[in-house]
């Protein structure tokens, strides 16, 4: 490895490398890109986080007090779509820059330039969705799933809207044909498909989702601007059209989508857990198969989320049965994690305590979601705050405690420094509990039935609201000591040995750390 | 830098390699838009076979009458104003006792409530799904856009038969109309 480091120098004088902005607009290195993902992510967790702190400010007594009704909707719309195309889904995809070429041997993303243009795609897709906030009419205030005909109420925001998920989704794509395409063609020798890591495995399957749905989403949004501006009727009633279909063809993308923003974080999960426990990753075959199940699952059980709309006996029944087909490869992965741990000779680092957080919380979320499969009793949960709840505990502690978990596992690699470890596990205490405070009682709202997406409630749903805004801002207010504590290790912190952790499994830990500009030029030898 | 031209070989191999690959996944990302749209016309299709969605015919169906006086099935009315149409419109009766089999004919009452002319049509539904193919109309304003001058009133006939194969658990069918200002009528250009 001390060849690779004399090496980069000169290597880079070759290239002629430009410093500064310049840099980072051109690079097309996998590491500055996955890096400006990441950051970018974690600007975007921050405007979104913004938006989320105005609803729960909102929400803290009721009646209206800061916001108005209109201004509220765009908020929560607004929110979800930043923390799915903005920060989750990018961070997912930095981490994929990072690390899959470094776990499979690879020098670099099998196609640079376009990994570039896929990144540098999405500042200006950003720009154009916030600026909507500006626009005669707002931003868009239907929720993030835009069903029409409310959607089509939006003010002159709806075509920028539209056009900005355009940009997301080709970045995305873009993204995801990159992953295959480093996956399938670029590994190492001797490393075959069941002895690729498990973050690479998920990533790999994540990947042909996004390239399965997304163009699915470009297809239904594109349906709408044609229906507002060029006179289609697709889902107009009046022209023989049908709004349910909307819904039929959003959710087709909708529910992959949400096991994209779960599949990566199950991968990292799988890295983290072996480390800490000391153990090899317990059923390792049986978790890809897993992942593989809950993929293909996951195309089948789109009607769920829109059982209320009114659908034949056997529809329903096919979709929660469906639907409660996919606790098992879950549970499988569940069952797998904590039998890794079983016996092992465990630590209780910052990336552990996320991952540990991850699978205790996450499962509660499986479970609400469970009760939500069933079919008699979501005609009750439906649009009600237990939805909130449910999907909030797989999104947060679930999709975000992984992100967190990964970067505070990795960061030493990145960076080259620990982080502090202190400040590490403070920052996991406050958000494991304001995340709990913040979601946990909003089961007991929506099962007393109070809806979702409304500025204001009745007075008995008083306490719980103004628990969870509480822990809205804990939760919100600690995630600044995250970002002190990344910037702190950037700048400087102790040292950290190529294995980082204690006899790490896989090829990212034979480099050193903190990962040279260039790695793998010559692949390692797989045995 | 001495193995750089062996690596450019290298390169040169595996980019045809990944030039297929990408070619197959932009390929199926292709595909996927396609069928986001091709979901369009096979629901079209899977509403009329099923009658999902309470889709009923919008052309007029030929019918023989085979009554089965042994079986009652109440029908219900329903108006509804698409967006914000300027017209009062509502059915003459709200319920009729029916036996399958049978033809029958109430009307709508819709005024124009401008001043100037106007033309509209209705969509119509049926609730629930299961009934919707076996409610059929063999005439009804539904069928073509109604013209009206300013401040007209006018009744507008339906005549409709139940299939005797309701299925047994049906006995009530609910027949909604929302009317909407335009031309177009439903799921035809006529």
């Amino acid at each position: 490895m001390s060849n690779t480091v004399t090496q980069a120098p000169a290597h880079d004088d070759h290239h002629e490398a430009p410093k500064g902005l310049v840099r980072w607009l051109t690079t097309t290195n996998h590491k500055d890109i996955g890096t400006m993902y990441l950051l970018f992510a974690l600007l975007m967790f921050f405007v979104g986080g913004a938006m989320a702190l105005i609803i729960r400010l909102e929400l803290f007594q009721p009646g209206l007090q800061y916001v108005q009704p209109e201004f509220f909707n765009q908020m929560t719309t607004m929110h979800a779509l930043i923390m799915i195309f903005g920060a989750v889904m990018p961070a997912f995809v930095g981490l994929a820059n990072w690390m899959i070429p470094l776990q499979i041997g690879a020098p670099d993303m099998a196609l640079p330039r376009m990994n570039n243009f896929s990144f540098w795609i999405l500042p200006f897709a950003f720009t154009l969705l916030l600026s909507t906030l500006f626009m005669p009419g707002g931003g868009p205030a239907s929720g993030w799933t835009l069903y029409p005909p409310l959607v089509q109420q939006t003010g002159d925001a709806l075509p920028f809207v539209i056009l900005a998920i355009h940009l997301m989704g080709i970045s995305s794509i873009m993204g995801a044909i990159n992953v295959v395409v480093t996956i399938m063609n670029m590994r190492a020798p001797g490393m075959t498909l069941l002895k690729m890591p498990l973050f690479t495995w998920t990533w790999l399957i994540t990947a042909y989702l996004l390239i399965a749905v997304m163009p699915v989403l470009a297809g239904a949004v594109t349906m709408l601007l044609t229906d507002q501006f060029f006179g289609t009727t697709f889902f107009h009633a009046a022209g023989g059209g049908d709004p349910v279909m909307y819904q039929h063809i959003f959710w087709f993308f909708g529910h992959p989508e949400v096991y994209i923003m779960i599949l990566p974080a199950f991968g990292i999960i799988s890295e983290i857990i072996p480390t800490f426990a000391r153990k090899p990753l317990f059923g390792y075959d049986a978790m890809v198969y897993a992942t593989a199940s809950i993929a293909f699952l996951s195309f089948i059980v789109w009607a769920h989320h829109m059982f209320t709309v009114g659908m034949p006996l056997a529809g329903q029944l096919f979709f929660m049965f469906a639907t409660m087909l996919i606790a098992v490869p879950t549970g499988v992965k569940v069952f797998n994690w904590t039998a890794t741990m079983w016996r092992g000779a465990m630590t209780f680092e910052t990336p552990m305590l996320f991952a540990i957080a991850f699978l205790f919380l996450f499962t509660i979320g499986g479970f609400s979601g469970l009760m939500l499969s069933i079919v008699p009793a979501d005609y009750q949960y439906h649009d009600s705050y237990f939805v909130v709840a449910h999907f909030h505990y797989v999104l947060v502690p679930g999709a975000v405690f992984a992100i967190m978990a990964g970067v505070y596992y990795w960061l030493p690699k990145w960076t080259g420094h620990m982080y502090d470890e202190t400040l590490g596990k403070i920052h996991f205490w406050l958000s494991v509990i304001g995340v709990n405070v913040t979601f946990f009682p909003q089961h007991f709202l929506g099962l007393a039935g109070m809806p979702r997406r409304i500025p204001d409630y009745a007075t008995q749903f008083a306490n719980f609201n103004m628990m969870s805004s509480i822990g809205a801002f804990i939760f919100g207010l600690s995630q600044l000591m995250f970002v002190y504590i990344i910037f702190k290790a950037i700048r400087g912190g102790a040292k950290a040995t190529a294995e980082v952790w204690d006899s790490p499994k896989g090829l990212e830990w034979t480099v050193p750390s903190p990962a040279p500009h260039h790695t793998f030029d010559e692949a390692p030898q797989v045995k | 830098m001495s193995e750089r031209p062996e690596v450019k070989t290298d390169e040169q191999a595996t980019t045809s390699g990944h030039r297929s690959l990408v070619g197959k996944l932009l390929l199926m990302a292709g595909g996927m838009f396609a069928f986001g749209f091709a979901l369009v016309p096979l629901y079209d299709v899977f509403c009329e076979v099923t009658g999902f969605g309470g889709r009923t015919n919008t052309e007029a169906a030929v019918v023989v009458e085979r009554p089965d006086e042994s079986r009652t099935v109440t029908v219900e009315f329903v108006a509804t104003l698409g967006g914000f149409a300027p017209w009062d419109f509502e059915p003459a009766v709200t319920t009729m006792e029916v036996h399958p089999g049978r033809l029958y004919q109430t009307h709508y009452v819709a005024r124009n409530r401008t001043s100037g002319e106007l033309t509209g049509h209705a969509v119509p539904s049926v609730a629930p799904g299961s009934a919707a193919r076996h409610f059929q109309k063999t005439e009804c304003f539904c069928f073509t856009p109604q013209a009206f001058h300013p401040d007209e009133e006018r009744d507008m006939p339906v005549v409709f038969i139940i299939d005797p194969n309701l299925p047994r658990h049906v006995d009530r069918v609910t027949l909604s109309y929302t009317f909407f200002a335009g031309q177009t009528v439903a799921g035809r250009t006529n």
